[in-house]
């Protein structure tokens, strides 16, 4: 089984992912720092979440996606999509406003492949998900 | 930001005689049953604008119906003959006095129904409806194009029913997304809670999940509550 580590948001990816080499048993956990994803531009972003998702791991950023970030996700999503790759399963918690209650802060996003996670509940404060390893 | 203000100084100096309004949701939340009873009700009773069934993304191409006049003065004139003699005085008072504020509701606007908007798409979700594969593979790789096709109208819509299943948790990433979207382009957005005819329907979870919009509960197949829902047009997308 692969474990996960919270990124740190530096060094070379900022992200901690299991070992290459020994056999996968498990699903493999990214959890990305808010410096990290803040540090990556757009199109970055979203790469690197489907990247990783299409590989079969869980995606979790701290910090989030924004609306507008998530629906360009789902559409580069849709492009991939194939018999293997089926799509992903996203979900975060609603957004807070910000200053002024104009600028919406997004708080935490996890994303992963729609084959191996489901969202069962949801609300403004927990996400329940299952997730499958085969 | 940019693009709400834009949009807020196109509608102050540069009013359109027609908006687009498009029909956005989830797969088999009833898009296009909506977008057929209301051409039904305001143009043609023999017009459809797609073909609605219970299998997920029967809509997969943006589907386009221009001029369409909400007239609610029309219909309230051509229903006002079907009003209950029984009703009392009162009662009768009250809802003439309802129907003479809604009947001055006018909006003339094009109709975009759109391919239910999801996050995955499995060919083999369509074969549990009877499809064959290669069928079902064809009908995902038009699902995915639709899906996308639905995106990009978004840059051309002036206005979104969010049409969401009253039968099932609103609560989803799709219906957060669009939401957050419409909000972050200044797009007004009304939220229909549909198929309240069902026995199972809790179209009071949508009103909870959602406080800071405007929700209407409705029910396309059997034209429940829709003029509640056109007035909220004609007043929401002027």
């Amino acid at each position: 089984m692969k474990k996960w580590q919270r990124s740190s948001g530096e060094g070379e990816e900022g992200v901690m992912k299991g070992g290459g080499s020994e056999e996968r048993t498990g699903i493999e956990m990214n959890v990305v720092s808010r410096d990290k994803v803040e540090s990556m531009g757009s199109m970055e972003k979203l790469r690197f979440i489907l990247d990783g998702v299409k590989s079969g791991n869980i995606v979790v950023l701290e910090g989030g996606l924004t609306a507008e970030e998530q629906m360009k996700l789902i559409e580069l999503t849709m492009l991939e999509v194939d018999d293997s790759f089926t799509g992903i399963e996203i979900s975060g918690y609603p957004a807070r406003r910000g200053l002024l209650n104009l600028r919406k802060k997004t708080r935490l996003t996890i994303i992963g492949p729609a084959a191996k996670m489901k969202t069962i509940k949801k609300d403004k404060d927990l996400i329940s998900a299952i997730i499958s390893a085969t | 930001m940019r693009g709400a203000l834009s949009r807020l100084i196109m509608a102050l100096f540069f009013r359109k005689k027609s908006v687009k309004i498009g029909i956005y949701g989830p797969p088999n939340a009833g898009k296009t049953t909506l977008a057929n009873r209301i051409i039904h009700t305001f143009v043609d009773d023999n017009e459809d604008m797609g073909v609605a069934t219970e299998i997920p993304h029967e809509t997969r191409r943006v589907i386009k119906r221009e001029g369409v006049l909400i007239d609610l003065k029309r219909l309230i004139l051509n229903s006002n003959s079907n009003i209950n003699i029984n009703i009392s005085s009162g009662n009768r008072n009250r809802e003439r006095s309802t129907r003479r504020s809604r009947g001055r509701a006018k909006l003339m606007f094009d109709i975009v129904d759109t391919p239910g908007l999801a996050t995955k798409i499995d060919f083999r979700d369509f074969m549990a409806y009877g499809l064959e594969e290669e069928e079902a593979k064809r009908r995902a790789k038009e699902a995915t194009e639709g899906v996308i096709e639905a995106i990009k109208w978004l840059d051309d819509i002036d206005g979104v029913i969010l049409l969401m299943d009253s039968t099932a948790d609103p609560y989803t990433q799709t219906n957060v997304v669009i939401i957050g979207n419409m909000e972050a382009r200044g797009i007004p957005v009304i939220i229909a809670a549909n198929k309240i005819d069902l026995p199972d329907a809790t179209p009071h979870r949508i009103i909870n999940a959602f406080p800071q919009h405007r929700v209407v509960p409705i029910s396309a197949l059997k034209g429940d509550n829709m003029e509640e829902l056109y007035e909220e047009m004609a007043k929401v997308f002027r």
